[in-house]
């Protein structure tokens, strides 16, 4: 161990010492500084080739068009921090948002089909909860089957997609909160918002820190007396209505909604996370980075629409991106499980 | 026994049953506050079921827990936790991916508008830290710290609340002797508040230095109560054991090894930085080479470097037959020089799989993936093994994480054995094991080296080192001191080696 007292004495042997203390505090940071990193290169080599890359324009268009994700990663972010994770995410977003279509064109007030399809939302996500806490599915498993149901769900209300006419719903897309070149819908908000929750909620609440116990240790968790039952399933209900959320989102940024929507989405949502700095193991990680995530998986996608190039090269990318990031992260772990 | 005070917390004819296995038939059990209370027993006696009864980690099938004379019902480890019984476990149940802080003070942060005070949370766990004398950053990540330290978190962690019965599961087996006194000064000092403590180790000098009085489980059932000057320690040993001492062979101090005996590996000018540092180290057929040292001391880590595990930074490591310099595991096995590790349950038994899959495991994987050891073999060489080491339950389909530590152990030097190794290498082999099967390994490795087997045997029990090892190799900050003949030794003048600072010391 190093002597910290003759150490400091020295302006290198003081920034060892803080490095160090750094490092057993914060560890868990790293992999947040390095997606962020990240960003900042690819923002720096876009704005390098295209010349125009950097406007506020498109760094507004950023949120907007992630909007959803960024809901949804905030969600996936509480249930793989407990060691799960939430395949189902994706289709409660479609099925949410061809709900409230469905429920909107034939009449029923924003006010109550808005809060419906998010009571949906979170019904799924209670229905996983249950079923990998008290009959211990794999959450896999168990979101793979809220996965279905809410697909069939979709399709039962709707095979084909239906178009919003409430100005009430339209209006949190199009409306535009302008600061010179720079706006802001409400659906952006909407996500800011959800990302604060998120960030308040894992730091500063029991129940948060109950999140970080269970994916560090479940069995020492409960022993410690920890409410780890009504946790686990709370994280997927979250996620659940974070789906509902999403899907009021998406639904409001393309003004109708589809049943098909958002196939694919969570393994994005997942992508992001992982990106992000979160171990898919559970314990460890940030809302904030998985933000930061999300930035990274819209910034490629704006690459390559600024290139012309085909959509397809987006997924290719992550799937790039994502494997780097699993690898640092493997080494990262074992340095530091290596060292204690 | 007192009448005068009521008992603080009474177990009373209570009953545990696991499907077929009766873990406790029918057992009493109190503690009197202000008192430290000892449960002694072999493996599988029933201590771990008790303790769990006790804290609300199983449910009792038959008699009631009581605390000052009220019965009473624990669904849950947070229900006893508010009637202020507190637990230290053995396998350090704390989280390692949160702070230090947060680890002792998890479940009852202090709030401030609905939102957790982070500035009282470190205070706080600081205030609960420096009780035991520990001056580590509350900030830090659990994980960061050794093992040692963390055990000790987590009894301030128990400390830290208003605690009527403290429960201590082996709460020694990581720290050294001054770690241990500074425990002891704590527990005396919750004596004096008035709060009964459970203390449950297999280190009888502790038992008896700290305890006042001992309850002897054996096979689920209770042997007895006593106030611990009633009882001699062979007493009690015969009553754990139910066997009459004579029949506990305990091994008589090893005879010297015959001269110019066979080298089987040699070292030289080991390095591997941090841990080890220009060690010279020679194994010899048919003896046993104690290792004996701190905490840090680098035993493990000259352990792992001479079976391949870690990567040397410099210096040669031979194997007498072969001529080979091992450099990883697979390697060092293919020289036939294996390790034991000191973490059981995590680097070496797979609590998932089953004993035979255990036992197996080794010797399947030396011969690789095609060619598959046939079932009936695989289950023959297992059972001889459970049956030759005495592992029990003898269940070869039960999974291995559902054995006591003991037994653990010897499924683990099973899976050794089976590889017929020329160099055995194990890594505090006794650590939080009862007497009977601390006995029975100690024996083992005699015959194991009788038979021309090369062991080293580290361990923190120094009068171990000394009954096991024909000669005994000192650590000390990661440098081998000295290698002596254990006969020459006593426990006082190799501690003393062992604690010696050095003269050259900065």
């Amino acid at each position: 161990m190093t002597d910290l007292k003759t150490a400091a004495t020295t302006p290198l042997g003081s920034v060892l010492a803080w490095l160090n203390t750094f490092r057993s505090r914060h560890a868990s940071w790293i992999p947040v500084f390095a997606a962020l990193l990240i960003l900042v290169v690819m923002f720096g080599f876009a704005q390098w080739w295209f010349g125009n890359f950097l406007s506020p324009r498109l760094i507004s268009a950023l949120l907007l068009d992630n909007a959803f994700l960024l809901i949804l990663a905030v969600g996936m972010t509480f249930v793989i921090l407990t060691g799960g994770i939430d395949l189902s995410v994706g289709s409660v977003m479609a099925f949410t948002g061809i709900l409230c279509a469905s429920l909107v064109s034939q009449g029923v007030p924003a006010a109550i089909a808005v809060p419906l399809m998010i009571l949906c939302g979170a019904g799924v996500g209670l229905l996983i909860g249950v079923l990998v806490h008290y009959f211990d599915v794999q959450p896999f498993i168990a979101s793979l089957v809220g996965m279905f149901l809410a697909r069939g769900l979709a399709f039962l209300v709707s095979l084909r997609s239906i178009d919003i006419e409430d100005q009430s719903i339209l209006l949190l897309q199009s409306t535009r909160f302008k600061l010179g070149d720079w706006y802001i819908t409400p659906t952006g908000i909407i996500a800011l918002v959800v990302v604060i929750a998120g960030v308040l909620i894992l730091q500063y609440t029991r129940f948060g820190r109950t999140i970080y116990a269970i994916g560090g240790n479940e069995q020492s968790a409960r022993l410690m007396g920890l409410p780890v039952a009504r946790t686990k399933i709370l994280a997927y209900v979250i996620s659940g209505i974070c789906g509902g959320l999403a899907g009021l989102v998406l639904t409001a940024y393309q003004g109708s909604g589809y049943p098909l929507n958002g196939t694919g989405a969570e393994l994005d949502t997942i992508a992001a996370v992982v990106i992000g700095g979160t171990l898919l193991t559970g314990g460890s990680g940030y809302v904030l980075g998985s933000m930061i995530g999300v930035f990274v998986y819209g910034t490629i996608a704006a690459f390559i629409a600024f290139l012309g190039a085909e959509q397809s090269w987006k997924r290719i990318i992550v799937g790039a991106l994502l494997l780097v990031f699993v690898v640092v992260q493997r080494v990262i772990v074992t340095r530091s499980s290596r060292r204690s | 026994m007192d009448s005068a005070v009521p008992p603080l917390v009474e177990v009373v004819g209570a009953t545990v049953r696991f499907q077929t296995e009766t873990a406790l038939s029918g057992v009493d059990f109190r503690m009197y506050p202000g008192e430290v209370h000892s449960l002694m027993g072999e493996n599988g006696a029933g201590k771990s079921t008790l303790i769990k009864a006790l804290t609300g980690a199983l449910a009792l099938d038959a008699g009631e827990v009581r605390l000052n004379g009220t019965p009473v019902r624990f669904r849950s480890p947070r229900d006893a936790q508010r009637a202020g019984i507190r637990t230290v476990y053995q396998e350090i149940d704390l989280l390692p991916n949160l702070s230090v802080a947060e680890n002792i003070m998890l479940g009852r942060e202090p709030r401030r508008y609905g939102a957790i005070d982070w500035t009282r949370v470190r205070s706080e766990a600081r205030a609960a830290l420096a009780e035991l004398g520990l001056d580590i950053d509350p900030a830090s990540q659990l994980s960061t710290h050794s093992l040692a330290v963390q055990q000790l978190v987590a009894i301030a962690r128990a400390l830290s609340t208003e605690v009527k019965v403290l429960v201590l599961d082996e709460p020694t087996s990581s720290l050294d002797l001054d770690e241990v006194a500074e425990l002891f000064r704590v527990i005396r000092e919750l004596k004096q508040r008035g709060v009964a403590i459970l203390f449950v180790s297999h280190f009888l000098d502790q038992v008896y230095e700290i305890c006042d009085r001992i309850t002897v489980l054996r096979s689920g059932s209770l042997i007895g109560e006593y106030r611990i000057q009633e009882l001699l320690r062979i007493d009690l040993v015969q009553k754990m054991l139910g066997r009459s001492p004579g029949e506990v062979t305990t091994r008589a101090p090893i005879a010297p090894a015959e001269k110019r005996a066979q080298t089987v590996l040699t070292g030289t000018g080991l390095t591997a930085k941090p841990g080890i540092t220009n060690a010279n180290i020679e194994l010899v057929e048919g003896e046993v080479l104690g290792m004996a040292g701190l905490l840090g001391s680098g035993r493990t880590e000259l352990a792992r470097a001479i079976t391949g595990v870690d990567r040397l930074d410099s210096g040669t490591l031979t194997v007498t037959a072969t001529g080979g310099s091992p450099k990883t595991p697979r390697e060092a096995i293919a020289h036939r020089v294996v390790y034991s590790p000191e973490n059981r349950r995590t680097e070496g038994i797979i609590d998932r799989l089953s004993v035979e899959e255990n036992i197996g495991l080794a010797l399947q994987a030396q011969n690789g993936v095609l060619r598959r050891i046939p079932p009936a073999r695989m289950r023959e060489l297992a059972a001889s093994w459970v049956e030759a080491l005495g592992i029990r339950p003898a269940d070869l389909d039960r999974p291995a994480g559902e054995l006591s530590g003991g037994n653990q152990q010897k499924v683990m030097l099973a899976r050794l054995l089976a590889l017929s190794p020329r160099v055995l290498v194990l890594d505090e082999p006794t650590r939080g094991i009862d007497v009977g099967a601390k006995v029975d390994v100690q024996n083992l490795v005699g015959e194991l080296a009788d038979s021309g087997l090369s062991v080293v045997f580290i361990s923190a029990e120094l009068e171990e080192v000394l009954r096991v090892g024909h000669r005994v190799a000192i650590l000390r900050d990661g440098v081998i001191v000295d290698t002596l003949a254990s006969d020459g030794l006593t426990v006082d003048s190799l501690l003393a080696l062992v604690a010696q600072p050095d003269e050259n010391a900065e």
